[in-house]
């Protein structure tokens, strides 16, 4: 359940994804996941063959097709017959599943995928399906105006201004020029990003994340087999994950208590001492949110790929998160990193993952 | 729920959720080539570059080997029983007359069976490895759609051999 | 054959799923939606002072089963609040109108509703509003039984 130094070592060694973008609307789902798989094999030069397990995460309510991740694993091709699960969560959830199954040592190796399309339905309301069916889902909000409630919040509480959540938005989607995957970059000023329209006020156009299609794709392995197949793995030193009640209006939405828990749970410290942070936040001011929570200082690169801001697509942002941390470390470029993902409207639901260049004690 | 009106004194017990939700759905690549094949009346496939199975209807991948089925195939009009069910239970909006037997039909050359009408034999007389054509609708009727295929019907050809379908059931 | 990756070789059709989901309420649940019919809003109360509203069959932070059913409000603060400037068919308000969460009197937590405030310059966190409630002959037990919430009259 949480960090300690039992179990085997477990790391990322490979990690791919598709090109984010608004509509990926002439292939399914399984033409879609294909090249992505084939790349996270072809990096590290396995096949299927070599995966101990596969585990996914998708919702089949985004393409409206019950049971679409059955058919998904045409992508993959699991005959003869393979070790196989599937989340309808976030990636980043699969990839805690496939971790645990790594560290009981029954396997060596896991692919872990996710697609997600919200182009093809009415995204706000599949969204409101996730919500209590008594008290929230009649109301049918929309996940803007749950963020907005929190934003707002979060001015009130004197946390932040809207001007604070100009300057997230403005530095994501800079850095995601950098990132040949990003769905949303550009070079604007945050006074520039003031001058836009508000969607759900406070909340204004470049505060959100745009709505995305893509998939993505990592391979864990254990112990020995992780430096076989990655000159520089990015260890898992510690994951876990906490949720808050669905109870919105019981919540203090201007922190992220489950975030915290979390971060503990994966051995992380009250200021988390990495290099780098890729943390899930759709929203601008979750970011904020998501500093105070993990105790990240200045010196914390946060979300160098542009982060959610620059792409969302649903089950799948989580889990580029961690991919994007891994690769940082798997390229040289950061010693420690932290990954985080999100579930549920308003941050309701956190995992975090802390990443490192050594091996984490326990040994192999 | 006994209480239907709000001026009952019955406590609420249920509440209906009723969910509406519109999509516009994709076929993508494979499985619109394969649409627009029916709407001219014939039946197209994808060949696995590894291990040389062809797919039909196709998904554009092959389910074994994991990888993009490229090659389109032309399929026979004609094909296998693999197996059958005889359906007896009316169902409402139900357009053929009971008893009707819905198939497992492996066209000759593929490598993956797939669902049919059987028509113009009585029900009690279909078997396994029975030889079937495919009836497709006129052609001003055709469609990237299942229902440009009315049904299929014996070719009078003696059965297949069970060993050339035991793959498919 | 013409080239099978060109998007528009590509067919897509309308799609819709529609589900009639019947759900028991239970006893907690079911006792706020009765209170609703009746005009009276239900909380539950927890530990360490909490008075849940709408009320769960646990606490959501010990997570001990709730204790008894009180009656709230009517009226209650604004704890926040958003602007939604383009109702849907399934809103309850067809003219814009204010999400928020409203914490009522007596209660210690926020319950999710609309505001019907004519513009985002009558809104304010800490504000006071008032349930609306539908005609007793319109309420069937739902959370929409409160149409909304207004502003109460400054005075």
């Amino acid at each position: 359940m949480s960090a300690a130094p039992t179990g085997r070592p477990v790391a990322v060694v490979s990690f791919a994804q598709s090109p984010q973008v608004r509509r990926e609307d002439h292939r399914n789902e399984v033409e879609m996941l294909m090249p992505v798989v084939e790349e996270v094999f072809s990096r590290i030069g396995v096949t299927k063959a070599d995966m101990g397990f596969v585990c996914s995460g998708s919702s089949d309510y985004l393409v409206g097709a019950p049971f679409s991740f059955v058919s998904a694993l045409d992508a993959v091709g699991v005959w003869p017959p393979m070790r196989e699960s599937h989340v309808e969560m976030d990636g980043a959830w699969a990839l805690y599943e496939a971790w645990t199954m790594l560290r009981a040592g029954d396997v060596d190796t896991a692919l872990v995928y996710s697609f997600g399309r919200s182009s093809p339905g009415q995204l706000a309301k599949i969204l409101a399906l996730q919500l209590d069916p008594y008290y929230l889902a009649p109301l049918w909000p929309p996940p803007t105006a749950l963020a907005a409630l929190q934003a707002r919040a979060v001015i009130d509480a004197g946390r932040a201004t809207e001007e604070d959540f100009a300057e997230v938005a403005a530095r994501s989607r800079r850095q995601a020029l950098a990132n040949p995957h990003a769905q949303l970059s550009g070079d604007r000023a945050p006074g520039e990003l003031m001058k836009d329209d508000y969607v759900v006020s406070p909340l204004r156009r470049h505060a959100l994340p745009p709505i995305t299609d893509g998939a993505a794709a990592v391979v864990l392995a254990a112990g020995e087999r992780a430096t076989e197949l990655c000159d520089r793995p990015a260890w898992i030193t510690g994951i876990d994950h906490r949720i808050e009640t669905h109870a919105l209006g019981a919540r203090d939405l201007t922190s992220s208590p489950s975030t915290t828990l979390a971060a503990r749970g994966a051995g992380l410290g009250e200021r988390a001492a990495v290099d780098v942070a890729e943390l899930h936040a759709p929203y601008a001011h979750q970011e904020l949110i998501l500093r105070d929570a993990l105790g990240l200082g200045a010196e914390v690169s946060v979300n160098p790929s542009g982060g959610a801001l620059a792409a969302n697509a649903l089950m799948v942002a989580g889990l580029i998160r961690i991919g994007e941390a891994a690769q940082r470390i798997m390229d040289g470029s950061a010693a420690r990193a932290l990954a985080h993902a999100t579930s549920g409207p308003c941050l309701q639901q956190n995992l975090v993952c802390a990443l490192a260049a050594e091996t984490p004690s326990g040994g192999r | 729920m006994t209480d239907a009106t709000s001026t009952g004194q019955e406590p609420v017990a249920i509440m209906e959720s009723p969910i509406h939700v519109d999509y516009r759905f994709t076929a993508g690549l494979a499985q619109s080539r394969f649409l627009k094949g029916l709407s001219q009346g014939r039946f197209l496939g994808q060949r696995c570059p590894r291990c040389h199975k062809v797919y039909v209807p196709p998904r554009g991948s092959c389910p074994t080997d994991g990888v993009p089925t490229t090659d389109e195939v032309e399929l026979s009009n004609q094909g296998t029983v693999t197996t059958y069910c005889v359906v007896n239970v009316p169902f409402q909006g139900q357009s053929i007359e009971i008893p009707y037997i819905c198939a497992q039909i492996l066209l000759d050359g593929a490598n993956l069976a797939f669902m049919g009408l059987i028509q113009e034999i009585a029900a009690d007389q279909v078997r396994m490895g029975m030889r079937v054509e495919a009836v497709w609708v006129p052609p001003e009727e055709l469609g990237p759609t299942m229902a440009s295929v009315r049904h299929f019907r014996p070719t009078g050809e003696p059965d297949a051999d069970y060993e050339s379908f035991k793959e498919y059931l | 054959m013409p080239d099978p990756t060109a998007a528009d070789e590509v067919l897509r059709a309308p799609h819709v799923l529609e589900y009639t989901y019947t759900r028991s309420v239970g006893p907690v649940i079911g006792a706020f939606l009765t209170g609703l019919r009746q005009g009276r809003i239900l909380g539950a109360t927890g530990d360490e002072g909490r008075v849940v509203v709408p009320p769960a069959e646990y606490d959501p932070v010990t997570a001990r089963p709730s204790g008894e059913l009180v009656e709230v409000g009517p009226g209650g603060a604004v704890s926040t609040w958003a602007w939604e400037n383009e109702p849907t068919a399934d809103h309850p308000l067809s003219r814009p109108f204010a999400w928020a969460l409203v914490v009522l009197d007596g209660a210690t937590t926020g319950l999710l509703h609309v505001v019907d405030a004519g513009s985002p310059d009558a809104m304010a966190s800490g504000m006071r509003v008032r349930p609306r409630f539908r005609p007793e002959g319109e309420r069937r037990g739902h959370l929409l039984d409160i149409e909304c919430f207004v502003p109460e009259e400054s005075s």
